[in-house]
């Protein structure tokens, strides 16, 4: 199943190798991994797509708890959560394609960020499913360029991940 | 406040944590740091011969000791000199502090002479690492590498320090903390005493006990508490390879090691237990075989100080405690003595009829499987030097059938007594780390068990025994091959010694211990072996190499069977369980 670990952690250079090294050498799988430094400057904050049995799952928080500059962790996907992911999209936009894209775009409520006569790059937040199914909405030929931010997460109500 | 530059902070920072002797090797890098040192007296320093031998000597020390051991390298070689005796620490989970030197800090990164990024060349093999950014961190740098090192569950912990951080001209105040706080590290300090009292409530349940004690208990210091309760309960104790003295090996109670080449009453015993009482012990995959397999009728209690050890290989376990095993058992014991339940003792007896059976029939502390006239064998290598050495010598392995034997043989009653690489099995680690024992045990016999293959790793560190009066004994079972690697091959590929033999090339090891100005001896005949061995012992202020000649085809048995249970084992060339 597909988790997501949200981590706080000391700014520390070095402390970003360590997670990363440790999801390499112990096998873990990294569906995407985002990392900034949060409201107060000596912790980052690090949400870790993975997936893995439940097994997995419970080795990857204990040896990520472990680690010395990991403050705290929280397996989001543990309860109700949102989850964001930004994409930026460059998109063939020419003759009677350019309506067909905006419109594509409109509904996934997406923005239009720069436009030149023949291509649009667009702007779209939402969980990583939404931007699969725009993707896939707007065709493989007509895409030019694809960057995704990976996925943040947030616990739903009064939760909070903070020291 | 005092100005220091910032290796006259590390030796203060070391004498301030008690440290009286390090290990190392200078270079460019950690010049300042050696002429810190040479201007002061609280710490000695030892010079060893590769920097291999400085982690594995002050392993042998922590071990020896329960202090941190410590040691100063160079960059660059120095460094990944030392790596393989950082790993060594690591997989036993022993603390050391690593100082090594790196090039100044406006270098780093621009592939400089004898330039490693250390920090992430040891980042898998160490607890944690710091690379000091500033003289001023220094002191808080030092303190908390001490404090990660020993506290929680142990492991060595790497200070890389850039030369300009080092400099003599350049002093700042200095002032070491006496508390460390880490927001990020806050090891257990107890355990849950409702988890303890179910634990309790599980143990005095069982008609089929067993006490299965690994390393964590010898590193904690658990060793009485755990003789405590097991004697309170009457149940059988097996120690893992790294567990070996955390319960006395003489006693009755006793059962052997287990795992791979583990007693057969204990490897049985654990596969028929309906109760396992795991301590500071890993499920480590040379204990369990298959862990699919693995004591199907258990219901477990596993205390450790790491949370990330319990369930990671086997997962059925019932109540899971994490906490330091010292105040874990002594608060067991505690509770025991209040409540007035005892264990079933009529099961209990029952219980140890079938496991005395098993000892009859197959153990090997039993009868006189081994002993052959016309060739020496190794069993019995162990048994005298057990016996000479009244069972109290430190004694220090290399890797491979030599150190099986020795596990096997020698009864150890002490925790720490037992020093060898479990975890990495690397050879050469013995005469360094013994090193590092004698010199923490100066009035004690400290012994290397070793092989001609494996004392050829670090055999540099005769010169090291030399200078500074060392009086080690090298027990060398010499069978002219890398053993354990020629058992396989005897055992998996048809005999075919592929590169495990020397073709005639060993040197003569009583011209190599003489070359070092020590004493060597040859035995070929096993009716002289004892009496050399007494001799040996006899040479208080020697380095005595003894070079045994044993029977070159022995084999180490029992041998779990791959893919198997606990129970699955090869007994001896022509016998194996069914
Ligand atoms: C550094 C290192 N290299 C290789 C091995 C693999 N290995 C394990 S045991 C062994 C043979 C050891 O030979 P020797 O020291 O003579 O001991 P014996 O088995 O003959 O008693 C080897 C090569 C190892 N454990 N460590
Ligand atoms: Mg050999």
């Amino acid at each position: 199943m597909r988790h997501i670990i949200s981590v706080l952690m000391e700014n520390e250079p070095g402390a970003l190798s360590r997670v990363v090294g440790l999801f390499s050498q112990r096998g873990y799988n990294i569906e995407s991994l985002t990392v900034a430094p949060t409201e107060d400057s000596t912790l980052s904050r690090l949400t870790v797509t993975t997936i893995g049995d439940d097994t997995v799952i419970e080795q990857i928080t204990k040896q990520l708890n472990k680690l010395i500059d990991v403050v705290k962790l929280v397996d989001l996907t543990e309860g109700e959560h949102i989850e964001r992911e930004l994409m930026l999209i460059k998109i063939k936009a020419t003759g009677a394609q350019r309506a067909e894209v905006k419109r594509t775009c409109d509904i996934f409520r997406g923005q239009i960020v720069d436009v030149t006569p023949a291509m649009y790059t667009v702007q779209l937040t939402g969980t990583s499913d939404k931007l699969d199914a725009f993707i896939d909405a707007i065709g493989a030929s007509a895409i030019l360029e694809v960057v995704r931010s990976g996925v943040s997460g947030i616990a739903r109500g009064e939760r909070v991940l903070s020291v | 406040m005092e100005l220091l530059s910032g290796g006259e902070m590390i030796m203060r920072a070391l004498k301030e944590e008690g440290v009286k002797m390090i290990f190392g090797y200078p270079g460019g890098a950690v010049l300042h740091i050696y002429d810190a040192l040479y201007q002061q007296d609280a710490v000695e320093h030892i010079l060893v011969r590769h920097e291999q031998a400085a982690v594995h000597a002050a392993d042998g020390f922590a071990r020896s000791t329960g202090e941190v051991g410590v040691s100063l390298v160079t960059s660059g070689p120095g460094a990944t000199n030392a790596i393989t005796g950082i790993a060594t620490a690591y997989m036993d989970s022993i603390p050391l502090v690593v100082i090594s030197g790196n090039v100044p800090s406006h270098l780093m990164g621009t592939d400089a002479f004898q330039e490693t990024d250390m920090i992430g060349c040891c980042r898998p093999i160490v607890k944690h690492s710091f690379l000091v950014r500033s003289i001023e961190e220094i002191p808080s740098v030092m303190k908390k590498a001490f404090h990660i090192a020993k506290s929680g569950r142990p492991g060595p912990v790497v200070v890389d320090v850039p030369k300009d951080m080092t400099a003599p001209t350049e002093k700042r105040p200095f002032e070491y903390p006496e508390t460390v706080k880490m927001r990020s590290y806050t090891p257990a300090l107890k355990g849950h005493a409702g988890q303890i009292r179910k634990a309790l409530d599980l143990l005095l349940e069982a008609k089929r006990p067993v006490i299965y004690a690994g390393g964590g208990v010898v590193l904690g210091d658990a060793a009485e508490e755990l003789t405590a309760i097991a004697k309170r309960l009457g149940y059988p104790v097996t120690n893992t390879l790294m567990g070996l003295g955390a319960f006395p090996g003489s006693d009755d109670q006793f059962i052997g090691m287990l795992g791979m080449h583990g007693f057969y009453e204990a490897n049985q015993a654990m596969h028929q237990a309906d109760v396992i009482f795991a301590v500071g012990a890993r499920f480590d995959d040379r204990v369990t075989n298959n862990p699919k397999k693995f004591c199907p009728n258990a219901r477990i209690v596993h205390i450790d100080i790491d949370p990330a050890s319990i369930q990671k290989t086997v997962r059925h376990i019932e109540v899971p405690l994490v906490g330091p095993v010292k105040p874990v058992l002594a608060d067991m014991v505690e509770m025991l003595n209040q409540m007035d339940v005892e264990p079933d003792q009529d099961a209990l007896s029952a219980w140890w009829e079938t496991i005395n059976g098993w000892r009859e029939k197959h153990g090997l502390w039993t009868g006189d499987r081994f002993t052959r006239r016309d060739k020496i064998m190794p069993q019995d290598v162990i048994r005298t030097l057990y016996e000479v050495t009244n069972g109290e010598a430190f004694i220090c392995s290399d890797v491979g059938q030599h150190q099986m034997f020795a596990a096997q043989y020698y009864k150890y009653d002490q925790p720490r007594q037992w020093i060898n690489s479990g975890g990495l099995g690397t050879m050469g680690f013995g005469l360094p780390a013994a090193m590092g024992v004698q010199l923490a045990h100066p009035d004690r016999h400290v012994a290397v068990v070793t092989g001609e293959g494996s004392i050829q790793m670090c055999i540099e560190e005769l010169s090291t025994c030399t200078q500074y009066n060392m009086p080690v004994k090298i027990i060398n079972l010499n069978n002219a091959a890398l053993g354990m690697v020629k058992q396989w091959q005897d055992m998996q590929y048809g005999g075919r010694y592929a590169a495990s033999t020397y073709a005639d090339s060993l040197p003569d090891f009583v011209k190599l211990a003489q070359a070092y100005g020590h004493v060597g001896m040859i035995v070929t005949d096993p009716s002289e072996l004892k009496a050399k061995m007494e001799e040996c012992f006899a040479m208080k202020d020697r380095v005595v190499f003894m070079d045994i000649y044993i029977d070159p085809d022995e084999h180490v048995y029992p041998m779990q069977i791959p893919t198997g249970s606990m129970k699955d084992m090869i007994l001896s060339k022509t016998e194996r369980t069914k």
